[in-house]
Order: structure tokens, then sequence, then C-alpha cells
């Protein structure tokens, strides 16, 4: 297909690009602009950040898996753009430079692109803008205090007018029932395409498919990539329910549900970091069938509904009924997701989110638990789990060990005993299955120990 | 002087606007071929067949060899002429080059490299330490032993005696910056090489026995490395030699990088160790009598594992003074990636041992862990007597641990900040603290001698700027400032008029690794030596022209004084020039007073040690595991530093890798000897909020007894070992939880402290 992008300063059209080619890929091969780095190749080290520019804001995202069809229409601002055109250096440069915030050096381009970012959108909780940044040098101490020295700082000029995002050409069209390769403008022409063309892939955010590119080599046969789908994207609420597009990011998501179920917006915090976030959709999420995806559980134990739809055919279903067995959702052909629902009720989850390191990695348990108590009665409890199972699933034996229940220690302990009937887990790289049912076990502990007002969170203890 | 000042790394701007070149990052010839092993996907067997014609036919692929398409010698090993290339018939771990696709972009060799069909008759694979002790499969005879005073006699007659086992996994080195290299064909087929490397001489050295030529037939080059913490010593030979070999057999150039996963599953890491001990000790936890016994998993060929498992023997003690010890090493053969160097070099595996033993002590006898390490402390200098020796005989002569300790242990607050975690766990039931300080000593030197030696290549030009070139590499540990700064000082010139030039075995031959913390040590005095015979000449010339004693010519703030005359440096490099005096000298160094044996395990392996401590505290939660480090106060001996931000940023580095091994970082093979964690998604080196959010790091600002350049000690490694702290903080924490020992094991991820809160509270 055709694209048309800003690169810094300098308009960019080319023909005929591969759907698959990456960004970086393209920077550093074609273009010769090798100052991003790779360093994964899966968008877990974020030495290849650059930042994207569009209507909607100013965003970090990882140029190894973004195929250049997701730039369309965007501006790209790399490494090579940050300085203003007299040499003059961003303060975040600056300031990692006068307080030694690169050793190797390899990691620092992805860095200041990221601090950069977060600079430019006032943001300050350095500590979550950089998750997604890794660094084997410095241990990191220098990187936030230049991150700190940069905060009060003037956004530079030549950057001023990326706030807002830039007029750039619209994305062009392509003749879309007949193209292999497509950019739907709306969800419509998606959802006639993909009847068309029922064994295409979808492309969202490619947090996922871009590692079935640069890891497997997988053939994507058609492509739909939904960036452009406009309607798909966003949250609308009425009084009863918050609805997510398919297309609305992690990171919109995580601002949207904060007021509601603050756990869940802390848990989306460490779901991948802010570049996979900013890229990846509650829609993929959903939509890809993962037993490790951290969406699925949280929405699950809130009661939220699929909307699916299939040319002008909508169904809506529960969320959990979604998930047949691994591998195997209920998703006919050509029918893709098209939002979440969830209705709005008191606050009462609490998301575990277990894994070997706390921020940008794959949860080893994610325990989400919603227990209703009436005085001092449990009168409903939905507890979902990933990683426990094949699919996401609810621990229906352990809710129905407590719902009825005292709310006190020894339910908690009837409950853990019943949730060894509902999950059968599998060892592997992450944990042992004899952890992943311990822990499991101990998070309806946990919840107990906080309701009592225990402290159980490592992360907000300080010394 | 511009020694002792904290500069920024010479190439911080180039870092900051992505301008810094690596490897991937020159600019290379139209035709430029792209190369990717095929690797093998059993961990042991025999190659029966091998179908290539999938990868010959696959898109962009120019041309495919085998073992048997390679015309000479193309061993890769550094040590024991063990590592073929490409395999030759038997095949020893899943990872191993077995073919080389040499094609048009790197992405096609990547995907033809998948194509291969190669069928193998597999053997029983050699995995676990008990599998290779049942097939007495190791390097060497049989265990090497080093021994001091009489173990045997004085462990029965000890009041107290404990066993016990510290199992600690490997590490991935996770450079940024990926293996790479690049090499261009040259007149007479000689080759251009440029290598991430730490070691260009070996680089050069192994290429020009690939290539059937002398070694003045290659030159390697060097900038820069994204990182490398050993794990660049030797595992770059192989894509520099089959770059080259491409190169000749196709006459373009030839480019090779490992993508992420490739590099992870094909090079070798952190040794893991078994270490189990029996210790004799007195009611103040003083030991009385130690024996060692350290197992470590070398992997399928030796590669550096000899000098590691030294070295792990050589820091059984830390910084202890074991009256009656022995240690025993066995290196084990196993069919996984070949273990190699990593920042300690087995150092940081000794040290856990002991220090494992001083938990264990504390434990047993509910002493505070910091009053038993401190009963257990060689003394100070000043109150050192000549027997105080280490295990393998050497007098410790310049220890500053008591001191250290003190003062670290009275800014850091340790014993309030002690009370108060004891109250906090009281009132706490599922989250617990804990706190430990740990010392280092670490011993500096390379402990196979010969390699401690060190050149240089410094030029004056006529316009008075300088070009500077040593044998060390840089790979962000900003080992090119320090030797900068070295330079100006000698010259009295500022840094500016230094031209810092990439390492190059064309300009200083025969040069040692980078590596075992030396490099400023060595090639700081080597630079020194260059520009003081330059500075004499110039001296002396100027005094003649100015009729006064060579002595009298002073050289300071980039001008030169002789007598009432000044003249700036420029001036006086072009009188030197008018007047036919050579401006271009090459230095040389060796590190004195060192020699021993190391089969014997005695005699004077180091120049000297550096000193170090930490105190860290955690917290964990005792349903989960889950564990973070809440502050970390370090006290760090870098003698008169040549430039305190830079050893800093390598003691902050250090000190979060060190943790970081200790903690989240876990390697997983499966039943089949196949690696599980060979990416960043599986693979979890620490990240930004992982870091303490209270950091302290000072300097143990004191002149190095020892005679090195400007009085610094070397700051490479030391610092990794200051990140047990943190594992013994959560030792400490464990105990919290029960009042069974919990008997923690590295690394200690939530699953692992899990399991040690499980057997402090007795529920297993």
């Amino acid at each position: 297909m055709d694209i048309t992008f800003l690169l810094n300063e300098e308009v960019v059209s080319l023909t005929d690009v591969s759907p698959t080619t990456t960004l970086l890929d393209w920077l550093r091969d074609t273009r010769g602009m090798t100052g991003t780095k790779e360093g994964c190749n899966e968008g877990d080290c974020g030495a290849c950040t650059v930042m994207i520019t569009d209507a909607t804001g100013s965003r970090a995202l990882n140029g190894c898996i973004l195929f250049l069809p997701q730039i369309n229409g965007k501006r790209v601002t790399t490494v090579e753009g940050l300085a203003a055109g007299d040499g003059t250096l961003h303060p975040a440069q600056q300031a990692m430079v006068d307080l030694h915030g690169s050793q190797c050096g390899f990691c620092t381009p992805g860095f200041v692109m990221s601090m950069a970012t977060a600079h430019l959108n006032g943001a300050t909780d350095h500590d979550t803008q950089l998750a997604g940044n890794l660094c084997r040098c410095t241990g990191y101490a220098p990187i936030i205090r230049a991150a700190k020295a940069a905060e009060g700082q003037a956004v530079p000029q030549h950057l001023r007018s990326l706030r807002n995002g830039l007029p750039v050409p619209p994305p062009l069209r392509d003749d879309l029932l007949a193209a292999d390769i497509v950019q739907p403008g709306h969800s419509d022409d998606l959802a006639q395409w993909y009847l068309a063309h029922p064994e295409a892939t979808l492309i969202a955010g490619a947090t996922d498919v871009g590692l079935w590119v640069t890891k497997q080599f997988r053939d994507l046969g058609d492509v739909a990539f939904l960036g452009q789908c406009a309607d798909l994207r966003g949250v609308s609420e009425t009084e009863a329910e918050i609805r997510f597009g398919a297309m609305t990011s992690m990171n919109e998501v995580e601002q949207a549900i904060a007021p509601y179920h603050p756990s869940f917006a802390t848990m989306i915090r460490r779901y991948g970091s802010v570049q996979v976030r900013n890229a990846a959709t509650i829609g993929g999420n959903i939509a890809n069938g993962s037993p490790i995806g951290d969406g699925p559980p949280a929405l699950i134990a809130l009661g939220a509904t699929l909307h699916l739809r299939c040319g002008d055919k909508r169904r809506a279903i529960p969320l959990e009924d979604f998930f047949i067995a691994y591998g195997k959702q209920d998703r006919a052909a050509g029918e893709f997701v098209e939002a979440i629902s969830l209705p709005k009720q008191p606050d009462t989850l609490a998301c575990y989110k277990l894994s070997k390191r706390f921020d940008q990695d794959i949860s080893a348990v994610c325990g989400c638990l919603s227990i209703t108590r009436e005085g001092g009665m449990i009168t409903a409890a939905r507890l979902a789990y990933g990683g426990m199972a094949g699919t996401p699933k609810r621990a229906s034996a352990a809710e129905a060990a407590m719902i009825g229940q005292q709310f006190n220690e020894a339910t908690m302990q009837a409950a853990m005993t019943a949730l060894a009937s509902d999950f059968q887990p599998l060892s592997d790289m992450r944990a042992s299955a004899a952890y992943r049912l311990k822990t499991a076990q101990n998070m309806i502990l946990r919840y107990f120990h906080a309701a009592q007002g225990s402290a159980t969170n490592v992360q907000e203890v300080s010394a | 002087m511009s020694v002792a000042k904290p500069l920024p790394h010479d190439a911080a701007r180039l870092h900051v606007t992505g301008a810094a070149r690596y490897v991937d990052d020159i600019p290379t010839p139209r035709g430029t071929l792209h190369l990717a092993f095929g690797l093998s996907r059993v961990a042991a067997g025999q190659i029966t067949a091998i179908d290539l014609e999938a990868v010959k036919a696959a898109d962009g692929v120019i041309k495919v060899m085998t073992a048997e398409d390679l015309e000479f010698d193309c061993d890769v090993s550094p040590s024991n002429h063990d590592e073929p290339l490409l395999a030759e018939g038997l095949v020893h771990y899943v990872g191993q080059p077995i073919f080389l696709v040499i094609a048009t972009s790197h992405l096609a060799a990547r995907k033809a490299a998948q194509l291969g069909d190669v069928t193998i008759k597999e053997t029983t694979a050699i995995l676990t330490i008990e599998d290779a002790l049942a097939a007495d499969a190791r390097f060497e005879d049989g265990p090497r032993i080093y021994q001091k005073g009489d173990p045997d006699g004085h462990l029965p007659q000890a009041p107290r005696t404990l066993r016990g086992r510290i199992d600690m996994g490997g590490q991935e080195h996770f450079y940024l910056e990926g293996q790479a290299a690049l090499v261009q064909p040259q007149d007479n087929g000689d080759m251009l090489v440029h290598s991430s490397t730490q070691h260009p001489t070996e680089i050069q050295h192994k290429v020009a026995h690939a290539i059937g030529r002398p070694m003045h037939a290659v030159r390697v080059e060097t900038r820069r490395m994204g990182g490398g913490f050993g794990g660049k010593e030797s595992q770059g030979n192989a894509l520099a030699v089959a770059c080259a070999v491409a190169a000749k057999a196709t006459g373009q150039t030839c480019k090779m990088r490992y993508d992420r996963d490739d590099d992870m599953i094909i090079t070798g890491k952190r040794h893991d160790f078994r270490v189990d001990y029996t210790v004799g000790f007195d009611a103040t936890g003083r030991i009385q009598a130690i024996d060692f016994m350290h197992y470590t998993r070398c992997g399928w060929s030796m590669d550096l594992s000899l000098p590691v498992a030294d070295r792990a023997m050589l820091h059984a003690d830390n910084a202890y003074h074991l009256e009656h010890i022995r240690i025993t090493s066995h290196r084990l053969r196993t069919n996984m990636q070949s273990a190699t160097a990593y920042r300690g070099f087995g150092g940081p595996q000794g040290v856990l041992g002991i220090e494992k033993v001083m938990d264990q002590i504390a434990h047993d006898l509910s002493l505070d862990p910091l009053a038993v390490r401190r009963a257990n402390y060689y003394a100070d200098t000043e109150t050192a007597g000549p027997d105080q020796t280490t295990p393998y005989h050497q007098t410790v002569k310049d220890c500053i641990i008591n001191a250290l300790t003190d003062r670290l242990a009275g800014s850091a607050d340790y014993e309030n900040r002690r009370a108060a975690i004891a109250q906090w766990n009281a009132q706490n039931p599922v989250l617990k603290r804990g706190i430990a300080l740990t010392p280092v000593k670490f011993g500096i030197s390379f402990t196979l001698t010969h390699l401690n030696q060190a050149g240089a290549l410094v030029h004056v030009y006529q316009d008075g700027s300088i070009h500077l070139n040593h044998g060390g590499t840089e790979m962000g540990q900003g080992l090119f400032q320090k030797v900068a700064q070295v330079a100006a000082s000698r010259f009295g010139v500022s840094l500016e008029a230094i031209k810092i030039t990439a390492t190059d075995t064309a300009k200083v031959p025969n040069t040692s690794a980078t590596a075992a913390s030396s490099g400023t040590d060595l090639n700081g005095m080597a630079v020194q030596n260059a520009c003081d015979i330059i500075r004499d000449r110039i001296a002396t010339h100027l005094a003649e022209l100015y009729q006064a004693r060579p002595d009298q010519v002073i050289f300071g703030d980039g001008m030169v004084q002789v007598g009432t005359t000044q003249i700036s440096f420029a001036e006086a490099a072009a009188s030197a020039y008018q007047h036919r005096i050579s401006l271009s000298a090459t230095g040389f160094y060796k590190t004195p007073d060192i020699e021993w044996d190391r089969i014997a395990g005695r005699g004077q392996p180091f120049f000297y040690f550096a000193y170090g401590a930490a105190c860290t505290e955690v917290v964990l939660d005792r349903l989960t595991g889950e564990n973070r480090i809440l502050r970390a106060d370090i006290l760090h001996d870098a003698g008169a530093s040549l430039n305190p931000a830079l050893d800093i940023g390598q003691i902050e580095g250090g000190y979060v890798q060190g943790a970081g091994w200790l903690t989240t970082e876990e390697l997983v093979w499966d039943a089949s000897g196949a690696l599980r964690t060979h990416a960043p998604s599986t693979y979890k080196i620490p990240a930004c909020s992982d870091r303490p959010d209270v950091f302290n790091v000072a300097l143990w600002d004191l002149p190095n007894p020892a005679q090195t350049i400007y009085r610094s000690k070397a700051v490479g490694e030391p610092p990794f070992m200051l990140g047990i702290s943190a594992f013994m903080a959560l030792s400490d924490a464990v105990s919290a939880c029960g009042e069974t020992y919990g008997d923690l094991q590295a690394p200690a991820t939530a699953e692992g402290v899990l399991r040690a809160v499980t057997k402090a509270r007795g529920d297993d």
C-alpha cells in the first residue's frame, strides 16, 4: 500500500510498502538513519523508541513492532530530530549528558525519546514513563536524575508544534474490497471487507502480531490495519455502563477506569510498558485469546460484556463465555470484537498481578477478585484468574465456598481450599504449577488482610 | 589537572543524539552480505544428514556453508581449541551453529536459517550437576583443590558445626547491543574487521587462522560496544570468523549480528554454581575451619571456565580471614551454552558462598549477621599481622574493611533501622522487611599472569593536538575518558586537545582483553609511559633551547614553562617538530609483584584488593514472595578516583546488575536442554523501578597503597558483588517470617522467596 508521513521535518511518501516492514528496519536499513537502535526486536527493551504524533497527541512507541502502514498520516520524531537545528540539545538530552545518564549509550536514544515524549506531555511519573526502556549499565539512578532535572524546562520551539499533532495529508484510500492489504477508515468498511476476507489478520496495535512477523516469520496473509477506524476507538459512558471501543489503547483504558476501579488502573500500569500500552488495544487483548492477558480477568471479575460484529450482525455475550479453550474463542469467521462494556458498580475489585519483575512482565498469575459484602456476609463473589488454565477463568468453587458466608479468615481458608479444585495450572519458565496454585489461593487471603487494613502491597512501602 | 574531575563520558553527546556509531551502524558498501547461523535443535548427538536445499532456494540466499565447506581451521575457542565454528559431526547443545547462511539481507538470512533439515541421532544429554558427576564429565582431570591450614583437624574441634548449600543461577549478560561483526576484504585477501568485542587481538588471531593467513593480514577495529560485561570477551569470535570466511568465499563485505533470541540461545552466560559447605565456628560466630565444595556447569566447551572457577575459589574468603580452609572445585562439562566471562568472573559466586555461610551461622546463633561478619573480617592494615593470609597464601596488607564497614554502618544508620524493622515486622502480618550489610574484597589482576600487560600509542601533532590510542576497549565503562584524562594531565593540556581513537590492532598489538577490571590500571599506565616519553623529549629539547635543565620545564594549563619563558603547548610541539624531535611514542606497562601457581593455589595472584560494602533494606510479601529493594547505601573503594562520576556510575550500575542476578534474573532450561528464557519477555533484568528508591553511593576516596595510575583502583567488577546485600536482606526478611532457617537460594525470584518463607514457617 501507499503511505505518507512526516519524518522529523520532512514529508515522506512511499509507494507499495510491504505491510510487515517495520518502521525500525525502514529507518535503519532503507533510510540509513541509525540513531534508533534494535535491542530485542520484540518491543521489550525500548531501544527503538520513537515519538509518534497525530491529532490525539504525541506518544512513545516501539519502532521494532510498528509496521509502516501504522504510521500513515502521522508524524514520526526520531532521535535525529530531537535536538534543535542549531545543535542545541533537548533538555532531556542535556540532562542525560550532565548527569551521566549514558554509559554504553546503546539504550540512550530510546531513553531520550521516552523522556522527551513524557516531557512534552508533562508526565513526571518517571518510573512508569521509563518502564519500557531497559538499561544494563547505569542502574537507572542517573537517568531518573536526568528526567527530574529536565522536568521544569521549556519544550524546545521546534517540538512545540507537535503538542496537538500536525496537519498531515489524510491517509490514502485503497480500493477497499478488492485489496488484500487495507486500512479501512470506518468499522463498516472493515466489517464488509472482513466478511470477504475471513482468513485475514486484523492488526490493531501489533504488539503481539508484530512478534509473529519479527520472530516467527509468519505470513500474515490478507491484512487489515484498524488504526484509522476512529469509530472503534474511545470510551463512552451511560449511567449504567462504561463502554470501550475495541481500538481503545490500554493507556486510555487505564485513564478511564481509574476513577471507578483504581486497582484495575494500577495493574494496567504494569501491563507492558508505556510504549506497549500506547499501541496495545483492549480489543486486541481480548481477541487474541491469550490465557495470560491481564485485561480479561479484571473484566470478567467486573461482569463485562463483549460486543462482536460480523458484517451487519451484532451480538453481545458475557466476556467469560468468549474463551472456550486454549486457542479457541467464540468468534465466527469474519466476526470481530467491536467493543467491551461493563456495568457500573460499587468498587470491590482488587487486581493482583504476579510476575518475576513488577514492570513490563507477563503474569505468572493474574488474580482479579471482586467480593461483595453486606454487613459481615458475602453476598456475591467474582474471582477471575489468568495464568491458571488454558483460558482466563473464574474460580467457581472458591466463589461458591464464600458466597453466603461470613467475611472472615475461616471463610477465606475454605475458599482457598476450594480453589484447588478450580484449577490445574501448568509449570513453565515463569512459575511452577505449585507456586501458581499457592499464590492464587493466597491472593484470597491477601484480599482479606487488605480489607482489615493491613499493608499488603510491597510497592506501597517506602524506606 | 584533568584527573580526579567528574567529567561526563567522552561520547555522551553522541549517545544522546543517536550519533554514536556501533558496528551495525557503520555504512556498508553496496553488495554487503548478511549472515545467520542455522542452529542445532537437540542438545547432544551425531549429525547423520544435512539437507540444505530449502535454505539454498530461499529468497536472497547467496551461499550456505557447513563445516565441510571451511577451507581452514575455524576454531573460535579462546582457550582449548574445542569450538569449531560449525558443528563437525557431533552437536553439543541446543543452539550450536551447524550451518552458515549468506544472504542479501539480515532478514533473508534469518528466515532461510529456519529452513535447514538436519538429522541428528540423539545421545543422552548431560544437563545437571548430578548427570555430569555420574558421567565424570569435566574439564581438567579431577577437581581442583586449594587448602590452607588443617580443616580436617579443626572442623571436629569446633564448638558448633553446620552444613549447608547454596545453589546460584547463571546470568545472561543482556548487553543492549547484541553481538555484531563486519568484515571488509582488502588487497591481497587481507581483512578489516569491525567487531563489537572486548578482545580485538583475539578476534585478529582467530580470523587469521580461519583464513589461513598470519595475524598481520587482519586488522581489527573496535570503537565502542553497546555493553559487554564479559559477554564480548570470547563470544564475538564466531561472528567475526564467520564474516571473514564468508567474505573470503564471496569477495564481498559481510556482516553478522545476532537477533536477540539467537544471541541468548547461542552465547554463553555467567556460570551457575552450587556451593556446599561444612563450617565449624565458636559462640561469637568466628569460623574455626571450613570446607567448601564448588560445582559449576561450564557448558559444552572450555572457553574461560578454568580461570572463572579459579577466581571463585580465590574469592571463597571474600573479606574474611579463614585459617583452616579447603576449597574443592568441580568444573563440569554439560550439554549447554558454554558458560563464559561475566563481570566478576567467578568472584561473585565465591563471595556468595561465604556470605551464605555467614548468614546461616548468624541464624544458628541468633546473632546479627553483621556481628558475625565483623567477627571474621581480615584485620585492617594498621593491626594486621604478617600471618594474615588468604586461602591461597597471599598476605592481605591493604585491608580497610573494618573502618569502611564502621563508616557505612554509621551513615546508613544500620543499628537504629534494624531495630525499627524488627518493630515494623512485629506489627505487620503480611509484609516483612529485612536489612543486611555485606562487604566486598576483590582481587585485582588477571590470574593468568602474562595478561597483565598493556600497550599504548601516542602522537603529538605539530599543532599541539594529541592522538591517543591504547589496547583497552570502550564498552560504556568510561575507560577512554579516564585514560584521556591521564594523557591530558601528563601533557598539562585540556581534554579538548586529546583525540580519543578506536581500539585498533594495527596501532597497538598483542593486547589483552579489556576485562578483569584492569582496563584503566593497565592502559592508563601504558599511556602515561608513552606520554612521559614524548613529554621528556619535548622538555629536553626546550631545556636546550632556553638553556634550562629539563626538570625546570613545567607542563600545565595548556602551557609550557621553561624558566621565565612561557609558550603554549602547541608552540612547544611545533618547536620540537622543527628541531626534528620525534613526537610519537609507544608506551608499555606490566603489573609488578604478581606470581602464583594456579594448580597449587599458592602465591600472589593479585596486585592489590578493592574493597566496598553495601547496606540494603528490602520488603517481601509472605503470601506471594514478591519483594522490593527499598534503600541501598554503598561505600566503595575506588582509591584516588580518576573520575568520581564515572566510578559512581560503575558502582550504581554494578549494584543493580548484581541485585538482578540474585533476584529476578532466572535462566530456565527445559528437560531437553533448550533454554526457555531467551528474550527480554521471559528473562527479566532489572527495570527502572527495580532500583532502590533511596540510593546513596559514596567513595572511600583514599589513595591506593599499591602504585597504580594516580593511585586509583579498578572499579569495573567489584561493585557487582555489592548486590549480594540485597539477597542477604531478603534472607533477613525471610527470617522474620518464622523460626526455621529459610535457606534462601538464588535467584530469589518471588517463587524462590515464597519457598524460603514456607520453610521458615515450618509449613513444608
